[in-house]
């Protein structure tokens, strides 16, 4: 139990701050920060797997989490016909291309010696491939895109439920970590950094310019959703009588009938929203409960044990027989696909896929600085990690306006000053973020909750 | 007559475009590849810094407007560029002291310091933001153009005009000057001397009593006075916004990496490659084609390879096969 301790107190901690936020904002403000959380959290156990345990460092999360957004599309939105009668043959002409593509660069890789003609060989199939594609596929995407473009313009998803997607997502994010990590896990650390960051960036960027996959830039709306409508629950008769029920005290206050009704109408839309919240907070739970008790069974079984082995001295481990290579890239991919579910999570929770808003700052960054807050190495940090630096980065803009405030509040309402330091309160959150990661880096470099290695 | 309208059609869609973006990469390149050189981390505040001089240049300019100084035809932000750079150093030695020193001496894995960079990173950012906003700005004043298209078409009598715009000279001749004066002091001083051996062997250059604080101290003034330029280079070019700055850290890396990481050579001509590779590959072609070939052959779609959306996807894909094929870099990487 003592060895809990610290975990619970921080858990407490952080749980009352969310409902402070409930009491004073509103309940509403304290689900949506507590939902983002529950996702970002998702996001730094991916991290977490990939850094803690191995010791990979991984920039390229904006990337698995765009393509788990994708996979939301692809998933549960209805088919296009007309886009597919168009389009649709010359489009899985072009997927037929790709794969003989790579099966054929395979059978030279493995049949042919290394040779100029090897690489000459290579070099031809991609060109005379590259050629091929652009023939077939740009008649096809200008009249797939033409097709109703300021609605669809696009092939559209499968129209499976949406929450399938979530496994879909993390089988796309882990097919990109496999391509990934046989390219790029060879190199040093801060290459591999770079070089995961710039691949995410390609990634981003395909999506956001391929209007024919997931309308690009022109963005997906009204995604399926696996909760109920606000519209629906604020029609249906046994969410009114709930509502009615748990806040009977206050509408017995109500002097008139006209006014109760007022008060109910008002008390039922903010419910419902509040309810639709509690759907996807559940959800996320499960989510994140069983992907915490997986990860813990891992960690502190003869294969993690493994993983730390490689981490701290890898040609210790390399000679004692442990494949690193195959480790490595096992433990990348594993990694990504928790990263591409918690994307596949973000968009199901918005309802809508924003390709544009894929930014490496608030996705690679800001998910590296709750891994490093929160416990390299330790799930449960990994997950306060989440918690605190997402309140953080929401909360950062009230908290700022307050100081700012308390400290200017001898100035004049039209102190230049004052005003200018107002109108740019939203980017105190760079700042607190930045100031939190270096401090935590130079005093508590193991993070809040640190690594505790079980002696056998 | 066709040929030469040719030429000229690519020397001013192409060519000019690319030597003058790539010597604004090729500067930001120098400043990664040094402080990856000699202090041995990958800084991803790299775009943040040289957005932080350039912020300095574009409250200057705006200051040394409202009290009538200006550098005749000339931007009168090239006046600004000492105070630019001196504040820049200022602030990269405070971070210096309150940040990377206490890692240096520990001597951490370089991974650390890349997390820290991040760090500062976000810090630089919130300073930006709060001090001068995120919105878009043009400081560009003086003599917009060297040579009109009308102009060149009136002398030469081509059917296809020639524009040199200011900055793209001021960025070409700028950078030619920065690049030949540093070179130099690398090669040619004994302090530079001893900043490369710090570089090749830290033990070594200890040993034969360099002293490594002047050497780092020496190097923040370099990578202060190459980040300043730099960033005001592209803001003259294009215009000064703190997001772009960002997203810039990513070619250049590309372009250090590209030329081989640590040596500034490398550095200088991998930010020309990456330049070059992005223009190349997204111009679209049908102009230049229909002045080479007979009628007959002429083309009917544009004949660009890949979109302009594109671009930055380009360079990181040469990075990409760059780091597969040839990890070190086309130079050897690693080396002052």
């Amino acid at each position: 139990m003592r060895n809990y301790l610290n975990i619970i107190v921080a858990y407490s901690i952080m749980m009352l701050l969310i409902i402070l936020v409930g009491i004073f904002q509103s309940w509403s403000i304290a689900l949506t920060i507590f939902n983002y959380c529950m996702i970002s959290a998702v996001m730094t156990l991916g991290a977490n797997i990939q850094w803690g345990y191995a010791g990979l460092i991984n920039f390229g999360i904006m990337g698995y989490t765009a393509l788990g957004g994708l996979a939301v599309v692809l998933v549960s939105v209805a088919p296009v016909p007309e886009a597919w009668s168009v389009g649709g043959v010359n489009m899985m002409t072009c997927l037929g291309i790709i794969i003989i593509m790579i099966l054929s660069t395979r059978y030279i890789l493995k049949n042919i010696q290394k040779s100029k003609k090897r690489n000459y060989l290579i070099a031809g199939i991609i060109i005379v491939g590259l050629i091929l594609i652009k023939i077939i596929a740009g008649p096809a995407i200008e009249e797939i895109e033409a097709v109703d473009p300021a609605k669809t313009g696009f092939l559209g998803g499968l129209g499976l439920p949406v929450l399938f997607s979530w496994i879909v997502g993390g089988l796309f994010a882990a097919g990109l970590a496999l391509i990934v990590g046989k390219v790029a896990l060879g190199l040093r650390a801060d290459y591999l950094a770079i070089a995961t960051l710039l691949i995410a960036e390609i990634v981003v960027s395909i999506i956001k310019h391929e209007d024919w996959l997931a309308r690009g830039v022109k963005n997906v709306i009204g995604l399926k959703r696996p909760a109920p409508y606000e519209i629906d629950l604020q029609t249906s008769p046994w969410f009114i009588n709930l509502v009615e029920k748990f806040h009977s005290a206050k509408l017995d206050l109500a002097n008139s009938l006209s006014e109760r009704q007022d008060i109910l109408n008002q008390l039922v839309i903010d419910a419902s929203s509040v309810y639709v919240k509690l759907c996807f907070a559940g959800m996320f739970l499960v989510v994140v409960i069983i992907l915490l008790i997986i990860t813990q069974k891992a960690l502190y079984s003869p294969w993690g044990r493994m993983m730390r082995a490689i981490r701290d001295n890898e040609e210790a481990a390399s000679a004692m027989g442990k494949n690193v290579v195959k480790q490595h890239l096992f433990i990348f991919i594993l990694g990504s696909a928790i990263v591409g579910i918690a994307g596949a999570m973000m968009v199901t929770n918005d309802g809508l896929f924003t390709p544009g808003s894929y930014r490496p700052m608030r996705y690679t960054f800001v998910i590296w600085v709750m891994v490093i807050v929160g416990g390299t190495g330790n799930n449960f940090g990994a997950i306060l990690g989440g918690f605190v630096v997402w309140f953080l980065w929401v909360e950062a803009a009230p908290i700022a306006l307050f100081f700012i405030n308390l400290f200017t509040a001898h100035l004049p309402e039209t102190n230049e000053i004052k005003v200018h330091l107002i109108n740019s309160a939203p980017y105190f959150r760079f700042l607190l973020v930045g100031i939190g990661l270096l401090l935590i880096m130079r005093f508590r470099p193991q993070g809040i909750i640190p690594e505790k290695v079980i002696k056998q | 007559m066709d040929l030469i309208n040719a030429v000229i059609v690519l020397l001013n869609y192409t060519i000019i475009p690319a030597l003058t973006y790539g010597s604004q990469l090729a500067l930001g390149a120098i400043f990664v590849t040094l402080i990856y050189g000699i202090l041995r981390f990958a800084n991803f505040a790299t775009g943040d810094m040289m957005s932080f001089g350039t912020m300095f240049a574009v409250l200057l300019t705006y200051y040394f407007q409202s009290i009538g100084i200006s550098f005749g035809f000339l931007p009168t932000a090239l006046l600004t560029i000492p105070f630019a750079i001196f504040m820049m150093i200022l602030y990269m030695l405070l971070i210096d002291q309150t940040v990377f020193k206490y890692y240096r001496i520990k001597k951490s894995p370089p991974v650390q310091l890349a997390m820290v960079s991040v760090g500062v990173m976000f810090v630089t950012q919130a300073v930006i933001r709060i001090i001068i906003g995120p919105t878009d700005r043009r400081f560009l004043d003086g003599e917009k153009f060297i040579l009109k298209a009308t102009e060149f078409k009136e002398v030469t009598g081509l059917a296809e005009g020639l524009t040199i715009k200011s900055t793209q000279m001021i960025t070409i001749v700028v950078t030619i000057i920065v690049v030949a004066i540093m070179f130099w002091f690398l090669n040619k001083t004994k302090t530079g001397t001893s900043m490369r051996a710090y570089s090749d062997n830290e033990d070594l250059a200890l040993l034969s009593g360099i002293d490594p604080k002047k050497v780092v101290l020496i190097t923040w003034i370099i990578a202060g006075i190459l980040a300043t330029i730099g960033g005001i280079l592209y803001g003259l070019d294009k215009s000064y916004r703190p997001f772009v700055y960002f997203n810039n850290m990513l070619p250049i890396f590309a372009a250090a990496i590209v030329g081989g990481i640590g040596n500034p050579y490398g550095a200088f001509f991998g930010g020309y490659v990456i330049a070059f590779a992005e223009i190349f590959l997204t111009y679209a072609y049908k102009r230049f084609l229909v002045y080479i070939l007979p009628e007959s052959l002429e083309p009917n779609s544009l004949m660009q390879l890949l979109s302009t959306d594109y671009k930055f996807a380009i360079s990181f894909s040469i990075l990409v096969i760059v780091l597969i094929f040839r990890p070190s870099g086309i130079f050897e990487g690693k080396r002052i």
